[in-house]
């Protein structure tokens, strides 16, 4: 057994573990945490597929980024010492119906279908060649998902703060 | 490079991730923990693009930069979300997905 | 030929007073409303009479018989070539007789409700339903063809009914209302089937061509044979029902002593002189084709006369209500008068029943509402109904207690009043046909004598009550017309009917059978004896005789207890076996259809509107359904 494949056990035993534990854990703080082991082991899979530059944007992101905002964010709302009532089980039934239906028919689908590898030369990703990608306008670059992004971004930070501001505006003019 | 490990392991994988999160997704009653299952789908799908990009696109970054633009997005829509809950929060006092259905009947 | 046309305005004065008193009443209010009735039905009465003076004086006469003039004819209703409804005038020795009798009664009831209905509430409503009733009476007597007959027909069971309701706060007068009108209708159920079986058969509707001896109505006798008689014979049977009905004969009499709810002059008019008539004009108007085409049904038709007058004579020699013993005493004379008619022949001398049908009717109505009226101012005196609170009244009302005796003798058969004349001419008819019909029908005229003068003796004689008030004779517009009346009784004895109404128009000359009259005469004078005997001074006759027969005394007092097998058919086998399983049809299967298809409709729609719950996971739910089976269809399913 090479140590890749024992790696690859472990990450994804992990991953389903813990994802689990999020979808059902009675409190919301272990399943931030368990979300939280889930994105960790992600970004373990990442490195075995030798992306390391996405194995750290995603830990830094994903896991710190994101992760921290939920947890913010039960603290917020008061949640955190909240424990939840058991779900009824005709809901439950019927979503793991769904769940595991949909799951059978991709997994049989994936496994019927054979995949042909692509024939070309595998390229070294290191940081070079990202920043190139990204800021290239030729073929393969991605300067307009870049700019899009950014826009995007700029948006979303102006919408969460409008949206999560107390009170109206309105109320802060003088009367006319 | 990636001896050993055929490709549909991470495409099971990241199946099993994905439907966890539909699951949680579908019977869940706090947002909080709606949007965590939202990001256990969005990270399943960065999973089968890197995975494709690596085993059927070795010459190419496609699936590379799409998750990486997955990420931006997933960070921006959760800051929103969460913007969101917490003006809900205000509201209603209440983050229970069952006791916010005013558009209705 | 002289020209009738004329005669449509004596349909269409009373009509138009009924509208115009129906319209306006309310401002004219009180006498004016009763003087416009009035002077409209004078009219009315002029122009019948001169009518009648100048048919029978030469007007009508054509080739040494009366003819059937045809005043006034307009197509109504065109269903096909042969077959069309017309409204017109047709005139002929019974119905010109008709429009004598009806508007000389109405004029009288109109004179005399001046007084009797002074001061009721609803004054103008009455007069106006009584030129209703006119009208309708007279479209009736001149219809030119049977579907004419028969709507105006139930216009005059309609006018019948709102009279006899007219006190309509009175339960048992809104009840004796229903009961004439249903009676009568489901009759008139019969009369329509007959019209239609015989329109059938003889594809007219038309009068004249029916009755027309030669013509093809009575040379098609036959049709069909059902049950051994011809398909004719039964819709004459039909058309009779209806006429039995109208007529109050057995057993469809039920509704008349209950009619007598309604006001006096109304019992009158309608229910003694000419409504209940109708079913004897409806035999006599068809009697060519009853005598020609159908036989057995005179037959039927001669029981049917002679049972119902013996039926209601020994009913009413045990009543106390003054109207309720003249009521009985109508349906034993119309008894008389449709006997009479199922006797007769056709032709001549042989016609002689349906002459002295036709004289008995011309009589029995003067003397009839004669009787009523008379009882009306008793009434009108006294304030009550019954015998029992009566006696002794010849000191009051001297001119209502002479009326009265002249009519009683008239209707016992005493001569030389006009009674005696047409009764003797029934008898003599009889006994030619059938000697049994004759027992009957000669026994009945003892027992008519002996209950007549029963109610006088105990209203007029008897006991000499004590009254709270002292009662006191009639106005004036009270008075006259009974003494018209009676001055008619007299005299139309000496008519010379025959004459002028026969069976074929033919004139002929009629004489009194001693042989008939005389023992005739003698069961009269018997009844009233008897009668003298035990009501003319307070005796104890009458109770020894009643504690007597004690049996058929009880049986004659609660009337054969039809009325109660009348209820019994009606409630506990119609109403349980029929009506509540289609009720219950109705409500749980009709109802219930209509109702599951709402209630189907509902649940569906509480079931759609699940879909739009407002709960966020459900429609996650729904769509993740979706794409699935949407995947499974397209990769497994669409090759």
């Amino acid at each position: 057994m090479e140590a890749k494949q024992i790696m690859f056990a472990i990450f994804a035993l992990v991953i389903v573990v813990f994802s689990v534990l999020t979808v059902t854990s009675r409190r919301i703080l272990r399943a931030a945490v368990s979300l939280l082991m889930v994105l960790i082991a992600t970004a373990g899979l990442y490195f075995l597929l030798s992306y390391q530059f996405m194995a750290a944007v995603q830990l830094t992101l994903y896991a710190g980024g994101i992760v921290v905002l939920i947890i913010f964010s039960i603290l917020l709302t008061s949640q955190i010492s909240h424990k939840f009532e058991r779900i009824e089980t005709k809901k439950a039934l019927f979503s793991a119906l769904a769940a595991v239906a949909g799951a059978v028919v991709v997994i049989t689908t994936i496994l019927n279908h054979s995949f042909s590898a692509d024939s070309a030369a595998a390229a070294e990703v290191d940081m070079h060649l990202i920043g190139h990608s990204l800021l290239e306008t030729g073929r393969d670059g991605y300067v307009l998902p870049f700019e899009v992004i950014s826009v995007l971004l700029v948006a979303a930070m102006i919408g969460a703060i409008v949206i999560a501001k107390k009170g109206s505006p309105h109320k802060d003019e003088p009367a006319k | 490079m990636n001896s050993g490990i055929p490709l549909e392991f991470y495409l099971v994988l990241a199946t099993v991730m994905f439907f966890t999160g539909i699951y949680g997704f579908l019977t869940r009653r706090n947002l909080i923990t709606m949007l965590m299952s939202v990001e256990l789908i969005l990270n399943s799908v960065n999973i089968n693009f890197m995975a494709f990009n690596r085993f059927l696109f070795p010459g190419k970054l496609e699936g590379h930069f799409f998750s990486l633009f997955v990420i931006a997005v997933a960070a921006a829509e959760a800051a929103v979300a969460i913007a969101i809950i917490i003006n809900i929060y205000r509201r209603f006092t209440t983050i229970n997905v069952e006791d916010v259905n005013q558009m209705k009947y | 030929m002289t020209d009738f046309g004329y005669t449509t305005w004596i349909l269409i004065i009373p009509f138009v007073t009924f509208l115009i008193l129906s319209l306006f009443g309310m401002k004219l209010k009180g006498l004016p409303a009763g003087l416009t009735g009035t002077v409209a039905l004078g009219l009315v009465t002029f122009l019948s009479y001169f009518t009648a003076i100048t048919y029978f004086t030469g007007g009508g006469i054509s080739g040494g018989s009366f003819q059937k003039i045809v005043a006034a004819n307009a197509v109504w209703l065109n269903l096909s070539d042969h077959l069309h409804i017309d409204m017109g005038v047709l005139l002929d020795p019974i119905s010109v007789m008709m429009l004598v009798v009806i508007s000389t009664v109405s004029f009288m009831v109109h004179i005399y409700s001046l007084g009797y209905m002074k001061g009721e509430k609803g004054f103008e409503r009455y007069y106006a339903f009584l030129s209703l009733f006119t009208f309708s009476m007279m479209g009736l007597v001149v219809a030119t063809n049977i579907f004419q007959m028969y709507i105006f027909w139930e216009l005059v069971g309609v006018s019948s009914y709102l009279l006899i309701g007219f006190y309509y706060d009175r339960p048992s007068a809104v009840a004796a209302s229903k009961k004439a009108f249903i009676v009568t209708r489901f009759a008139d159920m019969g009369f329509l089937v007959g019209i239609l079986l015989l329109s059938f058969t003889t594809k007219t509707f038309d009068f004249v061509t029916l009755t027309d001896i030669n013509g093809p109505a009575i040379a098609s006798k036959g049709g069909a044979v059902f049950l051994g008689m011809s398909l004719m014979t039964w819709s004459m049977i039909f058309i009779f029902m209806g006429g039995a009905g109208k007529s109050a004969m057995f057993p469809l009499h039920i509704w008349l002593p209950d009619a007598m709810e309604g006001p006096t002059p109304v019992s009158a008019l309608i229910h003694a002189a000419t409504m209940v008539v109708a079913g004897v004009f409806l035999v006599a108007r068809m009697f060519p084709v009853y005598y020609f085409a159908a036989p057995e049904a005179l037959q039927i038709i001669a029981w049917v006369g002679a049972v119902s007058s013996l039926f209601a004579a020994i009913i009413a020699l045990t009543q106390t209500d003054i109207k309720r013993v003249l009521a009985y005493s109508t349906i034993s004379q119309i008894g008389y008068m449709i006997f009479s008619l199922g006797v007769s022949g056709y032709g001549g001398h042989d016609g002689l029943g349906f002459m002295a049908s036709n004289w008995h009717l011309f009589n029995h109505a003067m003397f009839k509402a004669l009787l009523f009226l008379g009882a009306g101012s008793v009434i009108h005196a006294v304030h009550s109904n019954d015998m029992k609170d009566m006696g002794g009244l010849r000191r009051y009302m001297p001119v209502t207690n002479i009326t009265f005796l002249i009519a009683c003798l008239t209707i016992a058969g005493v001569p030389p009043l006009s009674g005696f004349f047409s009764k003797d001419e029934i008898l003599t008819a009889a006994l030619h046909h059938n000697k049994i019909l004759f027992a009957i029908e000669y026994a009945v005229a003892g027992l008519t004598a002996f209950y007549m003068f029963r109610l006088y003796f105990s209203v007029f004689h008897g006991v000499d009550r004590h009254y709270h008030h002292t009662p006191h004779e009639s106005p004036a517009t009270m008075t006259v017309p009974l003494v018209i009346l009676a001055a008619g009784s007299v005299f139309a004895g000496f008519l010379p009917f025959s004459s002028l109404v026969t069976s074929d128009g033919v004139p002929f000359e009629s004489h009194i059978e001693w042989g008939v009259a005389i023992p005739s005469v003698a069961i009269g004078l018997l009844g009233i004896g008897l009668a003298w005997v035990m009501y003319r001074k307070e005796t104890t006759l009458p109770d020894r005789m009643t504690s007597l027969f004690r049996h058929s005394y009880k049986w004659a007092y609660n009337k054969f207890y039809i009325d109660e097998v009348y209820i019994f058919i009606t409630k506990k086998v119609i109403f349980r076996h029929i009506s509540h399983p289609v009720a219950w049809f109705d409500r749980h299967i009709v109802d219930g259809t209509m109702n599951g298809i709402a209630y189907v409709t509902q649940s569906v729609s509480s079931m759609i509107k699940g879909l739009q719950s407002g709960q966020l996971q459900k429609y996650g739910y729904v769509f993740i359904s979706g794409v699935i089976a949407l995947v499974i269809a397209f990769i497994y399913l669409v090759k």
